[in-house]
Order: C-alpha cells, then sequence, then structure tokens
C-alpha cells in the first residue's frame, strides 16, 4: 500500500490501512511522516486516557473490561497497548493482547467492528511508552475512535511519559504494594487524574486507599488550610468537613477507586469518574491548556530532530570534524557547540 | 539501543479448543530472545480472532500451534479469515507447529503454509527459518 491508499484508507475507516500507516509511523520510515502530515487535520477530537501502574496491578485486565463498557455506550474505541523490550536482543514478548475478554464470552472483543487493538514494543525506551506512541494515537484519532486507551509498560517511579500523551491518566495499583512512604516518594503516583486500588478482594485496600488520600491532599493549599486549623476546629477535622474545604481549594481531586477489574467490579465507576475528568477538563479549559504544553514539547523535538538529520548531512558544518577536534582535545564539546550552531546560523539550513 | 531496521513482528496463535500451550509458549519466548516482537494470543482462540490480530497487528509471521489434531480445519480457515480482513498472504509468512501427521504436512504446505514444525524441532531452525523467509517474502526493504 503506498501513502496515497493509506491516507485514503483511514478516511475510509479501512482498518488494513491503518494497521499497515503504524507500521510505517513505527519503523520511522519516510511514508510514516508524510502519512502524519496527512491526516493531522483529522485528529483531535479524541479523548485519549492514558493507564499506568505496576506491573501486575492489572492494567490490561483493566482496560479491556473499559473497553468492553464504553462497547455498550456505543462509542469506538481504539488501543495502544506498550510492553518492554529486552535490553539484550532488543526482541519483545507483548502480552497484553491475550488479557482482552470482556465479561460477555458472547460478544468478543477481538472482532469488534468498533475495537482496534495495537501491541508496540518500547524499542529500548525508558519513561513507559514507545517514542512512537504519541504518533500512532494520532492515527487512531484521525480514523475516528471515540476514545483511545494507551497501556503503559509496567511502570515504577519515574515512568511518567504518559502525561505527553494522555488527555486522563488513571494510575492503578493493589493493595500491600507499600506503605505510605513508598507512595509519597511520588513518580507515577503525582501524575494521576484518577487512582484506582484494584484486586480489592486480596484485603488491605482500605489501607492502601487512606495513604493515597493523604498522598492526594497535601499538597500547598491544603497544607495551608491545615496550618491554620485550631484546636477548636478539631471537630471540623472529625467530622470531614476540614477535607471538605481543603475539596473545595482545588477543581479537580483525583477521586480513588477500588476495583476487582477481573470480574467487572467497580468498573461502572470508573467509567463515569473517566468521563467526569474529560467532562471537567473541557469546561474548565485545562483540556486545550494540557494539549498546547504538549504540542510545544513535541514541536520542540521534532525541531530537534530535523537539527540532527541537517547535521548529519550538512558538508560546511563538519559535525564528525569537530568530534575528532574534541576527541584529540584541541577544543572543548561546549565551544564546539557554539561554533557549530553560529555556523549553521550562517550558512542556513540547507 | 535504537536500531533502524525493521523488527520482525510474530504472531504466536493457539486456535481451538485445544489447550496445551507449554510448546507455544517456549516458543515465543525463544523468538523474544531471538530479538523478535512477539505476539502471543493465549489460549482458545478462533480462526476469524487469530486472522483479525494478525491483520490489525500488521505481523510478519503467524505461527499456528496446534495440538489437538484439527490443523487440516482449523489453519485453512485462519488463512481464509486473514485474506477476508484484508491481509496480503503473499506477504505473510505462516508457520505451523505442533503434532501434524507426515501426510498433512505437504497436504498443509500445497494450501500456502510456509513450513510446519514438529516437536522436536531445534529452535534455531525456526529462528533461522523466519529470518530468512521473512525478507524473502516481503522483499523487505524502506518501501515496504
Amino acid at each position: 500500500m503506498n501513502v496515497e491508499e493509506i491516507v485514503r484508507g483511514i478516511e475510509e475507516g479501512n482498518r488494513r490501512a491503518l494497521a499497515r500507516a503504524i507500521t510505517y509511523v513505527e519503523n520511522d520510515y519516510p511514508e510514516g511522516k508524510e502519512i502524519m502530515k496527512r491526516i493531522f487535520h483529522r485528529t483531535g477530537k479524541a479523548h485519549v486516557i492514558g493507564v499506568t501502574g505496576f506491573p501486575g496491578v492489572g492494567k490490561s485486565t483493566t482496560v479491556s473490561k473499559l473497553i468492553q463498557k464504553f462497547r455498550e455506550k456505543g462509542k469506538k474505541v481504539g488501543v495502544v497497548a506498550v510492553d518492554p523490550s529486552s535490553p539484550f536482543t532488543g526482541g519483545a514478548l507483548l502480552g497484553d493482547r491475550l488479557r482482552m475478554d470482556g465479561l460477555d464470552v458472547s460478544k468478543p472483543l477481538w472482532l469488534d467492528p468498533g475495537v482496534f487493538f495495537r501491541s508496540m514494543s518500547s524499542r529500548g525506551r525508558a519513561g513507559g511508552l514507545a517514542a512512537k506512541t504519541g504518533d500512532v494515537v494520532r492515527l487512531l484519532d484521525a480514523f475516528g475512535f471515540d476514545l483511545i486507551l494507551v497501556e503503559t509498560v509496567g511502570a515504577g517511579q519515574s515512568e511518567v511519559d504518559i502525561v505527553e500523551v494522555a488527555d486522563t491518566t488513571i494510575v492503578i495499583l493493589m493493595p500491600e504494594m507499600g506503605d505510605e512512604i513508598q507512595i509519597n516518594k511520588a513518580g507515577i503516583l503525582e501524575i494521576g487524574d484518577i487512582y484506582v486500588v484494584n484486586k480489592a478482594d486480596l484485603g488491605g485496600a482500605d489501607k492502601t486507599v487512606r495513604w493515597l488520600k493523604t498522598m492526594i491532599m497535601m499538597d500547598q493549599e491544603s497544607v495551608e488550610i491545615l496550618s491554620k486549623t485550631t484546636h477548636a476546629d478539631e471537630a471540623a477535622v472529625q467530622s470531614g468537613e476540614i477535607f471538605e474545604r481543603m475539596k473545595k481549594s482545588r477543581d479537580w481531586i483525583p477521586p480513588i477507586l477500588v476495583t476487582v477489574a477481573e470480574r467487572g467490579v467497580g468498573i461502572e465507576e470508573l467509567v463515569k469518574a473517566i468521563e467526569d475528568h474529560f467532562e471537567y477538563l473541557k469546561k474548565s479549559g485545562k483540556l486545550m491548556e494540557r494539549r498546547v504544553r504538549r504540542l510545544s514539547r513535541e514541536l520542540f523535538d521534532l525541531i530537534m530532530d530535523e537539527i540532527k538529520t541537517i547535521l548529519s548531512k550538512n558538508k560546511l558544518v563538519d559535525f564528525r570534524g569537530y568530534v575528532e577536534r574534541v576527541a584529540k582535545g584541541e577544543i572543548n564539546p561546549h565551544s564546539a557547540a557554539e561554533d557549530i550552531v553560529d555556523k549553521l546560523l550562517k550558512v542556513g539550513c540547507n | 539501543m535504537i536500531t533502524l531496521e525493521k523488527k520482525i513482528k510474530v504472531l504466536v496463535a493457539k486456535v481451538g479448543l485445544d489447550g496445551h500451550d507449554r510448546g507455544a509458549k517456549v516458543v515465543a519466548r525463544f523468538l523474544r530472545d531471538a530479538g523478535f516482537e512477539v505476539i502471543y494470543t493465549g489460549l482458545h482462540r478462533t480462526p476469524e480472532e487469530v486472522a483479525m490480530a494478525a491483520v490489525q497487528e500488521d505481523v510478519d509471521v503467524v505461527g499456528i500451534s496446534i495440538h489437538s489434531g484439527a490443523h487440516m480445519t482449523l489453519v485453512p480457515k485462519v488463512m481464509k479469515y486473514i485474506k477476508e480482513f484484508g491481509g496480503d498472504l503473499d506477504e505473510m509468512v505462516i508457520v505451523v507447529g505442533g503434532i501434524i501427521p507426515e501426510e498433512d504436512i505437504e497436504k498443509l504446505k500445497s494450501l500456502g503454509v510456509d513450513e510446519v514444525f514438529i516437536p522436536g524441532t531445534p529452535m534455531e531452525k525456526i529462528i533461522d527459518f523466519i529470518r530468512k523467509k521473512v525478507p524473502e517474502k516481503k522483499k523487505m526493504g524502506r518501501s515496504r
């Protein structure tokens, strides 16, 4: 399939064209870039939902139950599921798709025309996503999916790239994963718009919920309200009124939900929270704000990529020559970089 | 490590009522260690589901593992549906693994299966076959 056929295919809802477009983009073929240019005007409508959390907490299972619930509501759902690549061989075992079973076996999600599922290897990238996940999300958006679920690799404390892609980020935990110090260490626990304590049937979920609540409420404004709380307000603390007051000082308090995804428990509430958050984003103007912030970062990265390409091709600047001179100790790297940029600006970027 | 060459993507599929997945899991693991990107379907998929996954994931290779004896029914169905869903069997490598009687191996090949691997096949043989066959079928290059 050539670029023309693929772009037309995407416009016409041909899933084979979409699949091939993703392959081109994922492998950084020139066709991929061309396709991205031509479909951009069709993007921006989907609600992009990120699902992240430690390995084994039930991300894939939760995603599969969400797909089903959204399908029941008539929404079309695209899914990108990222799994890690081996640092030694570059290979990857992509095992998210196999969990894609709905609650109702008579409606197999694998064949549902309103669902498209794509597995991706992180291909050595840290951060929880693959380098091209953002572009793949855009392809799904252009194809016309109402919702796009992005599942990260099993993330630890610093894999937070998902916020660069998702409008709504769901962080999934499970009971007994560590105490409040682990939770307060932050990382992925800072990025949630919605928190889920899954596998609640294991017991201990209430403790995890409590710690999460404390962590979420412990921001600057809340600390101020608390510090002004006198002894006389003790009753207010007990009754939870202080909590309510702290809530009012913020426009979105991440809800903490308790689920048993395997059996579908709590999924309804999760769907509701996702919808509420999207409404909030739209009404408050935060959706645009977040997207603009992401776009500025993306544009910056793209410019850097372009400059790298120019540097590798441009004969006048002689990048390799500079590298050799730095290696020989004839010039320091900082001065070399300044020289190169000066020259680039003078000779132009052709 | 970032490599610019295209990664070979393989779907390892279990189809039908057959519940023996040890072999499929071992193969999936070895293929991953050989540097391939491997998607495992899990047990009890229908031929349609396997075909749909192959098309959506745009894999280079579909490996169907069957120990139930139903290969002459199920394998052609998977291939039929891949075509029906828009997949291109001319550029997709189809391999079958499992307990396949000798007389059926030729029959499967005549139906378009690229290779059949029976129990005892060394992993290297499977890996080498895929490495050789994928570019051959796909004329793999920047334009494909």
